[in-house]
C-alpha cells in the first residue's frame, strides 16, 4: 500500500514536472518568435549604425552623479558593443565627487546634477590647458514625490502645497489644502511624515530651487544641496528616501523617478496651473525642459529651467544633469574617445534610449548645440 | 587569597624587560626587530595624527561658527558655518543607551555560558554569540531599517505611555522609530559578542580554589558567583565593556542607514533626530569639497580624542579597582 502510494505520487510529481517544464520552454519560444517577427535586429543596428567609434581607443573614466547613472550604463553598454577595444569607466558617486575628480584631472568628463560654481570653473583652468570645464546638458529627469497613504491611489498637489508638507506646517493627510486639490478623494487623517535626505545632494538642490520658484512664501529658505527646513524625518540617499516612503504609512518622499517605478511608489501629479495635473513622466519632463534658456556663456551650456511653467502635460520639478569636459586642453589620449561618446550620448539614438528608462531627453534645439560644442572640443 | 595563583589578567603583559640576553645572534634580530616595529607603530600613528591635525586646523581657521556650540553642518557653503554640538550629543547618548543594554545583557550571557550551561550547550551557545561580531555592520543597518525599526513602534508607544513623565522616553513627534534610541539598541546588539567573550574569559579564570572555598562554607551557586565571580572578574568585565563602547562610539553604516539625522539636540530619545560623529561623516563625505572634508576630519579628530579620554578613564577606574581583585597578586 505504501509503497504503491509513493510511486503514485513520485509518478503525478514526475507528469507535473513534464507539463510545467513545456509549458515553460514554449512560452519562452513563442516569446522569442515575435521578437525576430517584430525585427529585434532593429534597435541594435539603428544604435550602431549612430555610433561613431572615429579615432576612440583605450581606457576612459568617467566619474559623478547617481542621478544620470542608468542612463550613463546603458549608454557604454551600446557603445562598447560597437566600438570593440574600448573601455568607458564610469563611477557613479555623486555630483561633487565627479567635479573634485574632474579638477584634479583623473576623469575624463564628469558627470554633474548641477552647473559648475565660478571658483569651480576657476580650479578647471589648472586641468584644460588654455581652455576651461564646461557644462553640457545630457539628461534631465522628473523628480517624483511618492507618497504612502493607505487607501489613497490619486493625490493632485501644488508647489505651495508640496512646500507646507515638507516645512512641517501641513500635519495630516486631511487638511483642508490637501482636501481642495483631491475632490472625490477619502484623505485618512494620517499625519504626515516627510522624508528628506539626510546627506547633501544635487536632487535636494532641484526640489528646493523648484519650491524657490513657485511656492512663494511658502518656502523661504534658499535652494541648496543641504536640507534647510526644520522638521520631517530624513534617511541617506534616494534608495533609502524610498525604501522608508515604501515601508511607512502617511509618508511622502522626494527620489527621481526610477526609483519609484522600479518600488511601486505612487506618485503626486503637479497642479501647475495648467488645465490638469500632470503626472511624472519622461516625456512629461521634456516638456518642461523645453522651456529652459541656456545661461551659460560661449561653449558652456548650463541650462537656466522655467519651474514656474504652465504649459500642458509640463512636469516642472525636473533635474537636469550635465557632462562636465574641457572646451579646450582635453588630454590627447582620451580626446577621441570623450568626443566619440559623447557624440553618441547626444545623438538621436542616444537621447531615445533615455525616454525608455524613465528619463527625459534634451529638447531638440539645445541639443543641436551641444553636439556643435562636442565637435568643437580640442 | 590567591597569591598563589599567577593568572596574567590584568597584569601588565610581559613585554619590554629587556635585561638577559643571551647574547646570541637570534636574539639581537628579534630585539631589534620588535623595538623597530614599536617604534614604526608609534611613527605612523604620530604621522597620522599630524596629517589629521593640520587639515583640521585649515577648517577650524575658516569656520565661521563656534566649531564646540554651532547646531549645524554647512561646510561646503560659503562662509562655511559648522560645529559639533549635536553630534557629540548624539554620539555619547546613543553610546550610554548601548552599554546600559549590552552589559547587563552580555553579563548574564557570560555568567550563564561560563557557570550555568550544561557542557553541550554552552559551547553552540558561545560561538554563536561570537559570530554576531562576523556580521558586517551594513547587514546590521539594513536588518535594523527593514525590521527593527518597524518592530520597535509598540515599544516606543509603550515606554512613552507609561514612562512619558521621564522626559527623556516622552514621544513628542509622530513617525517611525529612526531615534537614538533604535540606534542605542542596534549598538548594544553591535557590541554584545565583544563585551561578552571577554567577559566569559575572565570569569572562566576565577580561580578554582576561590570558588571551592566559598562553595565549602555553604555558598549557594548564586553566592559564589557574588563574592568570587564578580569581584574577581570585575576590572575584566570593564575593560571588555570599554572594547564594546569603543565600537559604539565608532560605528558608522548600521548608524546611517537607521538614523533620521538632524541637526538638533532633543533629550526626547525616542523622537527621530540627532545625529554622530562617524554617521555624520559618512553622510557628508560624498558631495563635500576639499574645504567640507578637512571640516569632517577636524570632527573625526573630536571622537578621536573622545575615545582617548573614554580609554583614560577606564584605565583609573581598572587602576583603582585591581587591588581588590583577587587577580593580581
Amino acid at each position: 500500500m505504501k509503497l504503491q502510494r509513493k510511486n503514485m505520487l513520485r509518478a503525478s510529481a514526475l507528469g507535473a514536472l513534464v507539463v510545467s517544464g513545456a509549458l515553460v520552454l514554449t512560452a519562452c519560444g513563442s516569446d522569442d518568435n515575435t521578437k525576430t517577427a517584430d525585427g529585434s535586429a532593429k534597435p541594435s543596428a539603428a544604435a550602431a549604425g549612430d555610433i561613431k567609434c572615429d579615432d576612440a581607443k583605450g581606457k576612459l573614466l568617467a566619474s559623478g552623479s547617481s542621478a544620470q547613472k542608468n542612463a550613463i550604463e546603458l549608454w557604454i553598454k551600446n557603445y562598447m558593443a560597437a566600438c570593440s577595444g574600448v573601455e568607458v569607466n564610469y563611477k557613479s558617486s555623486s555630483s561633487g565627487e565627479g567635479i573634485v575628480a574632474f579638477n584634479q584631472g583623473t576623469v575624463g568628463f564628469a558627470g554633474s546634477d548641477s552647473a559648475l560654481k565660478p571658483e569651480q570653473v576657476e580650479e578647471s583652468k589648472k586641468i584644460c590647458t588654455g581652455g576651461q570645464g564646461i557644462d553640457l546638458p545630457m539628461v534631465g529627469g522628473p523628480i517624483a514625490l511618492g507618497f504612502n497613504v493607505a487607501g489613497v491611489d490619486k493625490l493632485n498637489l501644488d508647489a505651495a502645497t508640496v512646500a507646507n508638507i515638507f516645512n512641517d506646517k501641513i500635519k495630516k493627510w486631511d487638511d483642508e489644502a490637501i482636501k481642495k486639490l483631491n475632490p472625490g478623494v477619502t484623505l485618512p487623517s494620517t499625519a504626515i511624515q516627510a522624508f528628506h535626505r539626510s546627506d547633501d545632494s544635487g536632487t535636494t538642490e532641484n526640489l528646493t530651487k523648484y519650491l524657490k520658484a513657485t511656492a512663494g512664501d511658502a518656502w523661504p529658505y534658499e535652494a541648496a544641496k543641504k536640507w534647510a527646513a526644520p522638521g520631517g524625518q530624513s534617511a541617506s540617499g534616494s534608495s533609502s528616501v524610498a525604501a522608508q516612503v515604501k515601508q511607512v504609512d502617511g509618508a511622502i518622499g522626494y527620489f527621481e523617478l526610477s526609483f519609484a517605478s522600479s518600488q511601486n511608489i505612487k506618485t503626486v501629479d503637479l497642479n501647475t496651473g495648467a488645465a490638469a495635473p500632470v503626472k511624472a513622466s519622461g516625456e512629461n519632463a521634456s516638456k518642461a525642459i523645453a522651456a529652459a534658456k541656456v545661461a551659460g556663456t560661449g561653449s558652456d551650456l548650463a541650462l537656466k529651467l522655467d519651474y514656474t511653467t504652465k504649459a500642458e502635460g509640463a512636469y516642472p520639478l525636473v533635474l537636469v544633469t550635465y557632462e562636465v569636459v574641457c572646451d579646450k586642453g582635453n588630454k590627447a589620449e582620451t580626446l577621441p574617445t570623450v568626443k566619440s561618446f559623447l557624440n553618441y550620448a547626444a545623438s538621436d539614438a542616444g537621447q531615445k534610449v533615455l525616454l525608455e528608462n524613465g528619463y527625459a531627453p534634451i529638447p531638440a534645439e539645445i541639443n543641436t548645440k551641444v553636439r556643435e560644442v562636442i565637435n568643437g572640443l580640442g | 587569597m590567591a597569591s598563589t595563583t599567577p593568572t596574567q589578567i590584568d597584569t601588565a603583559p610581559p613585554v619590554a624587560k629587556s635585561g638577559g640576553s643571551t647574547g646570541r645572534a637570534g636574539d639581537k634580530i628579534f630585539a631589534g626587530l620588535s623595538k623597530g616595529s614599536g617604534i614604526l607603530l608609534l611613527v605612523i600613528m604620530a604621522s597620522i595624527a599630524a596629517f589629521l591635525t593640520y587639515r583640521a586646523s585649515i577648517a577650524l581657521s575658516k569656520n565661521e561658527g563656534n566649531f564646540l556650540t554651532t547646531f549645524d553642518w554647512n561646510a561646503s557653503a560659503n562662509p562655511p558655518v559648522f560645529g559639533i554640538a549635536v553630534l557629540l550629543f548624539g554620539t555619547v547618548v546613543s553610546s550610554i543607551v548601548a552599554m546600559a543594554i549590552a552589559v547587563p545583557i552580555a553579563v548574564g550571557i557570560a555568567l550563564f555560558i561560563s557557570h550555568y550551561a550544561p557542557r553541550k550547550l554552552a559551547a553552540p551557545l558561545a560561538y554563536t554569540v561570537d559570530l554576531l561580531a562576523a556580521v558586517p555592520s551594513i547587514i546590521y543597518g539594513i536588518w535594523g531599517a527593514l525590521f527593527l525599526v518597524p518592530q520597535l513602534n509598540g515599544l516606543n508607544l509603550w515606554l512613552d505611555e507609561y514612562l512619558g513623565w521621564t522626559y527623556v522616553f516622552d514621544k513628542t513627534q509622530v513617525g517611525v522609530a529612526r531615534s537614538l534610541f533604535t540606534v542605542g539598541i542596534l549598538l548594544a546588539i553591535m557590541i554584545l559578542p565583544i563585551v561578552t567573550s571577554v567577559s566569559r574569559e575572565v570569569f572562566l579564570q576565577v580561580p578554582r580554589m576561590n570558588e571551592e572555598a566559598a562553595l565549602a562554607l555553604g555558598a549557594t551557586r548564586w553566592e559564589v558567583i557574588r563574592m568570587s565571580v564578580l569581584p574577581f572578574g570585575r576590572s575584566g568585565v570593564i575593560s571588555a565593556s570599554m572594547l564594546g563602547l569603543g565600537r559604539a562610539l565608532g560605528e558608522t553604516m548600521a548608524v546611517a542607514t537607521v538614523l533620521s539625522p538632524s541637526f538638533l539636540i532633543s533629550g526626547h530619545i525616542l523622537d527621530p533626530g540627532g545625529g554622530t560623529f562617524a554617521q555624520n561623516i559618512a553622510a557628508k563625505f560624498d558631495e563635500a569639497n576639499e574645504f567640507g572634508r578637512d571640516a569632517l576630519i577636524a570632527s573625526g579628530l573630536v571622537l578621536f580624542l573622545l575615545t582617548l579620554l573614554v580609554n583614560g578613564a577606564a584605565r583609573l577606574i581598572i587602576a583603582r579597582r585591581k587591588d581588590f581583585s583577587g587577580a593580581n597578586a
